[in-house]
Formats: structure tokens, sequence, C-alpha cells
């Protein structure tokens, strides 16, 4: 296995012309010819793309598109049927679980409802990895909590327990444990879902804000316009397990292809069209 | 499908469950054995925690069915020994029937109520709350962090529960012997003494360390197997309890079978 990985890291750098090497250079994350199956079904199609260093890249897509499924793979939860997720110089795929871990230590993930432990209070959540992976003394570990916590506009929060904090407090206590381990790059899954809109344009300017002070590279997956354009450097649009468009936010907006202009204008799929397809699910297999 | 291909794949799933409990215990004796000695750390506080919710809650309720236990023995026995005239054997029927069987039982049965269950619960609402997700992102095994302590705890708090078992269900016989068969207190424990030989007490121990082990791995398993959703918590909690109860008496037979057999040669 891992003469293969030195094998294709050979073809990463010989095959490549020299601008291709230094671009992929600057790119903290290289996703090449990537699929994705759930059982037997191909959820992700040949995706391709790279994410600069520094860069906040918006994944954009509806419901079922597989910009979820995308975020899992790029965070080694899913693993990919073929293709190569490179991150920072490993290739995803086939790294050993140490490797894995080792780099994992590298980014920070906040996820949708922002997976705290229950059992746990705030302080303790995002104290969790200094614990884990460094040997820092206590008074250390709590002076870096509240500075993490201090970051997120949670400080004073350290002893309460995620079930006492709001749906926005929630998902900073997440960033926050996420900002532990000073991340190279950071993950957000749907940052703004379920918030009100002055809570999700707090946690805009928070990303905005982590992106400022930190030039750390920022992924985010979200199906919220408002927000997506608002944070993003570049953005990704799915569809159905393919990309649809990338490009800076102005780019997008002046992209004439009809789904594109569907998804932006926010216009609902033709009712007939969605029972076709619908019908056409259902009679799939009996017409093989 | 016919009852043949049924019973078959029923085979399958269940050695493949077989596999995948042996797997788990697996990496958790590694997490707690072999880790270490590699300078990986040891979760010693998280195992001194499960140790203490697996076994001091479980004092109250324990006492009290053992005591009921060794008394409904006594009871049972002396019905049939008052026939034959010697119901002065009931300090020794009780005391083996207690050491080797009915306390590592009970135990095993008390802890899987309260503490398999919760188990399978607690982890099972990890992975629904993507909790598991969030661990391995953060480079932590969830197996390491939170298996492990558990199985660390359980197998040394079971023997510990089992033996304040013992002398609980000993108790409540010697409540009968006092009450009802003309012991005093003094002599029912100095006939129960004389029953005893050391081994009844430590194949019970040995039965209940491994009791521990099975109750953790099938808890575990069931929480880590736990599919989406609320409801699926529910399901697993169940399982954990159904599926950890067959196999503690299982492992029972297994190892009584072992036991008779090592002592008849």
């Amino acid at each position: 296995m891992s003469g293969q990985c030195a094998a294709k890291a050979d073809l990463m750098l010989t095959d490549s012309s020299k601008s291709d090497a230094s671009a992929d250079h600057a790119a903290a994350i290289v996703v090449r010819n990537l699929r994705v199956n759930y059982g037997n079904r191909e959820v992700l199609h040949d995706l391709s793309f790279d994410i600069k260093a520094a860069e906040t890249i918006t994944i954009l897509g509806g419901s079922g598109s597989g910009k979820t499924t995308l975020l899992r793979s790029l965070i080694g939860l899913e693993k990919p049927v073929s293709g190569e997720i490179w991150i920072r110089g490993h290739d995803l795929c086939c790294i050993s679980a140490a490797e894995l871990a080792g780099l994992r230590k590298k980014f920070g993930v906040s996820f949708q409802g922002g997976a705290l432990f229950g059992s746990m209070t705030v302080g303790e959540n995002v104290a969790l990895p200094l614990r884990e992976h460094s040997r820092l003394d206590d008074a250390s570990i709590e002076v870096v909590t509240r500075i993490k916590l201090e970051e997120v506009g949670l400080s004073g929060y350290e002893d309460f327990y995620p079930a006492q904090l709001s749906g926005g407090m929630k998902k900073r206590a997440a960033v926050a444990r996420a900002l532990t381990m000073d991340p190279q790059i950071l993950f957000f899954d749907e940052p703004s879902a379920g918030l009100d809109p002055i809570i999700a344009a707090g946690i805009d300017d928070l990303i905005l804000k982590l992106k400022r002070a930190f030039q750390m590279t920022i992924v985010v997956v979200t199906h919220e316009l408002v927000s997506a354009f608002r944070i993003a450097d570049r953005m990704i649009l799915i569809d159905k397990g393919s990309i649809l468009a990338i490009g800076t936010p102005d780019e997008l907006k002046a992209n004439q292809h009809p789904r594109v202009r569907q998804f932006l204008d926010r216009v609902p799929d033709p009712e007939n069209s969605a029972n076709e397809d619908y019908l056409e699910r259902l009679t799939a297999r009996l017409r093989l | 499908m016919s009852v043949t291909e049924k019973v078959g794949r029923e085979t399958i799933d269940g050695l493949a469950y077989l596999g995948d409990i042996t797997i788990l215990t697996g990496r958790s004796l590694r997490a707690l054995l072999v880790a270490p000695l590699r300078g990986q750390r040891f979760r010693a506080q998280r195992a001194i925690h499960q140790a203490m919710m697996v076994g001091v809650g479980a004092i109250p309720i324990l006492s009290v069915i053992s005591l009921f236990v060794g008394l409904i023995m006594a009871l049972q026995s002396a019905y049939e020994l008052r026939k034959l005239g010697v119901i002065a054997f009931v300090a020794n029927a009780v005391a083996i029937s207690i050491t080797r069987e009915l306390a590592p039982l009970i135990t095993a049965i008390v802890v899987i109520g309260r503490s398999g269950s919760a188990f399978a619960a607690e982890i099972g609402s990890m992975k629904v709350n993507e909790e598991l997700d969030a661990l391995e992102t953060m480079a932590l095994d969830p197996t390491d962090f939170l298996v492990a302590p558990k199985l660390l705890g359980m197998a040394v708090m079971l023997p510990c529960l089992t033996t304040w078992s013992d002398f609980m269900g000993l108790l409540g016989g010697a409540a009968f012997g006092v009450s009802a068969a003309g012991f005093t207190f003094g002599s029912y424990m100095q006939a129960t003494l004389h029953a005893l030989i050391r081994r009844d007490i430590v194949t019970g121990l040995i039965k209940s360390v491994m009791f521990g082990v099975v109750i953790t791995a099938v808890g575990c398993q069931e929480g880590l197997a736990t599919g989406l959703g609320a409801e699926e918590v529910g399901r697993s909690t169940t399982s954990a309890v159904v599926k950890s109860i067959f196999m503690v008496v299982a492992v029972d037979l297994v190892f009584t079978l072992l036991f008779y057999l090592s002592s008849s040669r």
C-alpha cells in the first residue's frame, strides 16, 4: 500500500507540469478524480479541485447533493472508492492510521450540531485535544482554554454543560474546540443551519475574524447562500454528486448554467420533472 | 428463504458478531496493556470514573437482591433437606450455590441492567450526535478513549461486586438459619466456612471477570453499531441487554464445564 502511495506521489511530481506542481505546492488540499459510494450507489462522481492555502472556500449544494459526504471524505471519515485527496502533501486515501492521526492534529472540524461531548463541560470539551495530545500542565491548559473561548465570544462559559447552551453558543464552543490545537485547516459543516439570521451572521463574522487573524485555510459546507457569498474567496457548487461550478463569488454570480441559475435564484424544480425523476427511481430496478 | 438458509445466515451473523466483540476486546486490551508501554497515554482517571459508576452505584440494589436470593436459596433447600432430616446442611447448600453460581450470575445481571445498557445508550447517543466522528477528527480512537476505560473499570469492579454479593447472599442464608433452623449466627458462619473451599470462591471470581469483559464488549459494540436516529439508540440498548444476558449465561456454561472437567480429573 505504501509502495502504491509512493508511486502515486512520484507520478504527481513527474507527470505534472511545472506550473501544476507549483500550484499543488500552494494548495492546502488537492482532490483528484474522487469517487465515493454508499453501498453500491456512487454519491460523488469524479470530483477534482484544489483549495489554496489561507483560502476560504464554501462548498454549496442542495440537500442530498453530496456536499457533506465530500466534507467527510476530506476529513478522512469516508473512504473513497477511487481518487486521491492530498492534504498538506499526504494522500488521505493510503496513509497509515498513525499518519492520519498526526495529520488530523493539524486540522479542526466544527460539526453541524456541534458534536460537543455532553458529559463534559464546555471548558473540558475545549481542553480535551490539549489534554490528550500535549504535555502542558493543567494551569497552561486552563489559560489556553480561556483564550480559545474568548476568541469565539464565550468567555465565562467554561463550567457550563453543552445542554445549557443555545444552538449558536454550541456552534461557537465547537469552533473553540476545533481551534484548540491551532489548526492549519478548519472545516465547518453547515455552520449557520438552524440558526436565526442574527446568530447566523454572528457565526459568519466569527469565520471572517478567524480568516483575518490566523490566515488559515477554511472549508465551509453550507446551503445558506447569503452566508456563503459573504465569507467565501472561492465557491464550489455541487449538484447530484458532481461539480457544477467553481469560482469566485462574482464568477459564480455571472455563471449562466441553467442549474447554477436555478440554485442561486432559488427556483424550485418543475413539478413534472421531479415526478419523472421520482418514477424513474422507483422503476429503475424493474427495467434491469 | 428456506429454513436451512435462515439457520445458515443466522449462524454466520452470530459468528461475525462474536468476531466483532473479540476484535473490540482485543483492541481495548492493547490500549490498556501495550500502548502505555510504548509511551502512549493511559487514561487512569476515566477508568476510575467508570469503576465508580459501575461499582459503587450498584451496591444498594445488589445488596438487597443478593440478600433475598440467599434467603430464597435457604428456604428452597430447607424444604427438601427437612424431609431427609438434615436441615443442618442448609448452610452448605447456600454457601456452595451462592459462591459458585448465584452471586456471579446475579451480579452480572444487575450490572447488565445498570451499566451494559448505559454503555450502549451512551455510545449510541454519541454516534447519533456525531461525537464519535468528532473524536476521530481530534485524532482520538473511540475504542481507546471510550471502550478501554470501561473494560478496565468493569473487569476490576465485577469481582469486587461479586464478593460483596457472596457476603450478602450468605447473610440472607444466615437469616433463615438463625430464625428457623436452630443455628446461632456464629455457628451458621462456621458451618458455611467449613462447607466452602477456596476453589468455590475463586471459580466464581474468575467467571465474574469474564462476565465483566463480555458485558463491556457487548454494550460498547451495540453502541458503536447504532444506526442513525434516536429510535436506534433504544434498539441498541435493548439489544445490548438481551445479548449480554445470553452471552453471560453461555460463558457461565463454558466455564462451569471447564471447572467441572478440571476438578473431575
